[in-house]
């Protein structure tokens, strides 16, 4: 193996929730030396679990237990925190200010996913960056961008995938948004894969040009280019798209069919008539003859009494030889996996997609491996999920030159922990 | 067209760009031959190009790309140079033909490979193989070259073959089996997000490989499964595969695991004129705080969160709720609410977005000129580089419209270009 695409770079992230976190975890993966800036005096809720403290019961933790360090334990945070480092520092001191300021001098890139306003009150602008680092990338990721009249307004993914216009496309097609449909939050990873090509390019063009940048990242914008194909017909044509349910605008039959057993579920598309050819093939019932369904006009105009059929073949098989039957004549077919059946898929399995990870808050479990194989750079697991202030003395001694008495006195004044300081609340 | 940050003309590999000058980019002299058709492949490349890479698009002669026979097409007719999807995906790539299955049409794809960075493909695993032209062979011609394949499931495994689509992508990779309502089957997301998300996935490792192959000098083939693209996290699945194995509970529609907003003034809710979605919960004070904090709310069973979650004290609170909500438009909820630091947004329709105050001050969709469709605003920029910006130089392709330029860049004379087309190659 030769050395990783992303070796030498070093990469600051003050980031929460998850496509920040997210996205650290790629350049991690990728070879660069991360360091997720934390504050044991701050707890956002949703990156190291909801809660410092969690009630008894609550989600996210092994054998649902919250344990003594609850914050090294939580799923999500730890689903992203491997090939990290992590250090602590209260920046709302002048002195944490200052060693903030130090990091960055030494540092390629930072990343940022609070409000905007919340950095401004910090004090962290891109004037004061540049003076400590003239040629910092900046990876600013807001929920509308970092100007406007929504600059500082607070965004959630599924709030995202509402403004947006996602929501107005997505739903059952007899029932209206408020109707207890599942909230969205795709436009969170969306954004962390975003992120990642934004800062690798930023880094291509600063080798060539020994420019910096400021990278203006705004959730709703990128989550638009998700979804192009409502918005060109309003553009060309002036239709609004609302929803199709799970209704293909191309392939008919289209959507999810119950199968054998408790709530197992296919999907399945045909797309054009060799694939319904093949479909009949498999099906072999009197009714995939009826003239009705003859070509896809016909199937068009007849889908609601189609799709009740399908669903009578489907819920006499197996959702897993459905897929194989249909699979093996083109036809495009698949179980819906939970959890459990992810875990024994053959694909997944001969793919070795998931690895283990241990840490030692934690235990040892497997975790979703690499999202793209790259074979000269296989994905390795240099180091477990990241424990708060688990790098504290690398970051201070070796990287910042900080000596043992002025750590000692740092962490006596609180930047230095490994525990979030005693008061600390989720809010 | 956008702003552009200098006056430089665009250079391209192998000459001046001619139809339009913009600064350096951030990935210009980044040279991409594109294989891929329909939809994640070309939005890998799309990202490539529209941040400066030259692409250039390789289609089937006679036929081309086969997005270009899906809607939504200009004006509702049906024409290979008016598919909405293909001209979004195709915007900065010059196009040729080129038929793979000829020796002739073999060589001159090497040719065009020995001055590439890039070759990214998606056809079925196996294709690259056939056609005598895998990463093994492209690599000897050019050490240096990435190479990207994005297939349904990837180049290995038993699924290897088989056909993918959004439902199966989100069903086999996502969580659909638990997007939805109890009493209802598992829903998919509007349109096809999870194939956008695959490519840009593949445009992500591509750029990566790109700039390690700029610095330490060595290539890479990457091997993109669309499935495994969202295994690593599409709307919480990550973070649930892990809670399995915690507590041996998988998650289920009506009680999804770890994911989206929970408890009192949550959700999605109906107001005057369409709906508004809040995050509550934790900062409910933030809600009632919003509504000017009225009398019928001050009770604090509401807050505490032992008495929050009583359904009886959820459905006191969403009733006064609700009806606040109904004396207001989502405007100006949207506004109120975040004026009291409430987590909420309004849900727009799709010609709602176009008109939005923060997309119309940040001119999120731009113009783009065509020959055929003239003038359409398409969805802009994923987000904003200060320094080598996202621009469109040119739209999409039609079909076989740079052969000239491209062939004669290689060297070809127009002799050559008779016999290529003769012997059926473009």
């Amino acid at each position: 193996m030769g050395k990783l695409p992303l070796e030498g770079v070093r990469v600051l992230g003050m980031t929460v929730i998850l496509a920040g976190p997210y996205s650290e975890m790629f350049l991690a993966d990728y070879g660069a030396e991360v360091i997720r800036v934390e504050s044991i005096q701050h707890f956002a809720p949703g990156t190291r679990g909801q809660y410092v403290w969690p009630p008894k019961g609550a989600p996210g933790y092994p054998n649902d237990d919250p344990g003594e360090r609850p914050w090294n334990r939580h799923a999500t945070f730890n689903s992203m925190a491997r090939n990290k480092l992590a250090m602590t520092v209260d920046i709302t001191k002048p002195e944490g200010m200052e060693i903030f300021k130090r990091l960055v001098r030494v540092s390629d890139v930072f990343i940022s996913n609070y409000v905007p306003d919340v950095l401004d009150r910090l004090g962290i602008t891109h004037e004061m960056l540049k003076a400590e680092k003239p040629d910092i990338i900046w990876a600013k990721i807001s929920g509308y961008g970092d100007t406007g009249p929504y600059r500082d307004y607070r965004a959630q993914a599924n709030g995202i995938d509402a403004i947006a216009g996602q929501a107005s496309t997505r739903g059952y097609r007899d029932m209206d948004p408020s109707s207890g449909l599942p909230g969205a939050s795709a436009a969170d990873p969306a954004m962390g894969i975003a992120a990642v090509f934004a800062i690798v390019s930023a880094l291509n063009y600063r080798d060539r040009t020994g420019k910096g940048q400021l990278i203006d990242m705004a959730l709703s914008e990128q989550f638009i280019t998700y979804n192009p194909q409502p918005f060109m017909d309003y553009a060309m044509n002036g239709r609004v798209q609302g929803t199709l349910g799970n209704r293909d605008p191309i392939a008919v039959p289209s959507g999810n069919f119950r199968c054998q057993g408790n709530d197992n579920w296919v999907s399945i598309s045909v797309y054009n008539d060799e694939q319904w050819e093949g479909f009949c093939k498999v099906v072999a019932e009197e009714w995939v003859r009826d003239p009705l369904f003859k070509d896809a006009l016909s199937r068009r105009k007849h889908e609601d009494e189609l799709e009740k059929l399908v669903e009578s073949w489907t819920k006499r098989h197996d959702y897993y030889e459905v897929m194989h039957r249909l699979q093996k004549v083109g036809v495009p077919a698949g179980p819906l996996l939970d959890e459990a059946a992810v875990f024994q898929d053959p694909q997944v399995k001969a793919r070795e997609y998931l690895v283990e990870e241990y840490q030692e808050d934690t235990g040892t479990y497997l975790y979703p491996g690499a999202i793209a194989k790259l074979r000269n750079a296989p994905l390795t697991i240099r180091r477990p999920p990241v424990r708060l202030g688990e790098d504290n003395e690398y970051v201070y001694k070796e990287v910042l030159g900080i000596s043992e008495p002025e750590y000692q006195r740092l962490t006596e004044t609180g930047h230095i922990g490994t525990a979030y300081a005693p008061g600390v609340r989720a809010r | 067209m956008p702003k552009t940050g200098c006056c430089k003309p665009y250079q391209t590999t192998l000459g001046i760009e001619k139809e339009y000058l913009v600064g350096e980019q951030a990935l210009t002299g980044m040279r991409v031959i594109d294989l891929t058709q329909y939809i994640e492949g070309p939005v890998c490349t799309k990202r490539l190009a529209d941040y400066g890479a030259d692409v250039i698009k390789i289609e089937p002669p006679g036929t081309g790309d086969g997005a270009r026979n899906m809607g939504p097409f200009y004006h509702d007719e049906p024409h290979p140079e008016k598919s909405g999807l293909f001209l979004y995906l195709n915007t900065n790539k010059r196009g040729i033909t080129l038929n793979l299955e000829n020796t002739l049409g073999k060589e001159t794809f090497l040719e065009l490979v020995k001055k590439a960075d890039v070759v990214v493909e998606s056809f079925k695993p196996g294709t690259m193989e056939r056609l005598g032209l895998s990463y093994e062979t492209l690599e000897k011609v050019n050490p240096r070259l990435v190479m990207t394949s994005i297939s349904p499931f990837g180049q290995t495994g038993p699924y290897r073959e088989y056909e993918m689509t959004e439902l199966m992508a989100f069903g086999m990779g996502g969580p659909m089996y638990h997007k939805g309502r109890a009493d209802k089957e598992p829903l998919k997301y509007g349109a096809t997000p999870t194939l956008y998300h695959a490519g840009a996935v593949a445009a992500m490792a591509t750029v990566v490989a790109y700039y390690g192959m700029r610095r330490h000098g060595k290539g890479d083939y990457i091997d993109v499964s669309i499935m495994d693209t969202q295994l690593g996290t599409m709307d919480g699945r990550a973070s649930a595969l892990i809670q399995y194995q915690f507590s041996g509970k998988v998650a289920s529609r009506g009680a999804p695991m770890g994911v989206g907003p929970a408890g009192t003034g949550s959700g999605m809710f109906p107001c005057a004129d369409g709906y508004v979605h809040f995050y509550g919960g934790l900062r409910l004070e933030r809600q009632t705080k919003m509504m000017g904090d009225p009398p019928e709310l001050r009770d604090p069973k509401f807050y505490d969160p032992e008495t929050q979650g009583d359904p009886l004290v959820r459905e006191e609170y969403e009733a006064y709720f609700l009806s606040w909500l109904m004396n207001h438009t989502k405007q100006e909820i949207f506004e109120l609410g975040q004026a009291s630091g409430n987590v909420c947004a309004p849900m727009k329709t799709i010609d709602e977005v176009f008109e939005d105050p923060q997309v119309k001050v940040r001119d999120l969709f731009v113009d783009v000129e065509h020959p055929v469709t003239g003038k359409v605003k398409y969805p802009g920029r994923p987000f904003v580089m200060e320094k080598s910006p996202w621009a469109i130089r040119r739209p999409a392709p039609l079909l076989g419209q740079h052969n000239t330029e491209v062939y004669s860049e290689l060297g070809y004379s127009k002799e050559d270009m008779v016999a290529l087309r003769q012997s059926n190659v473009i």
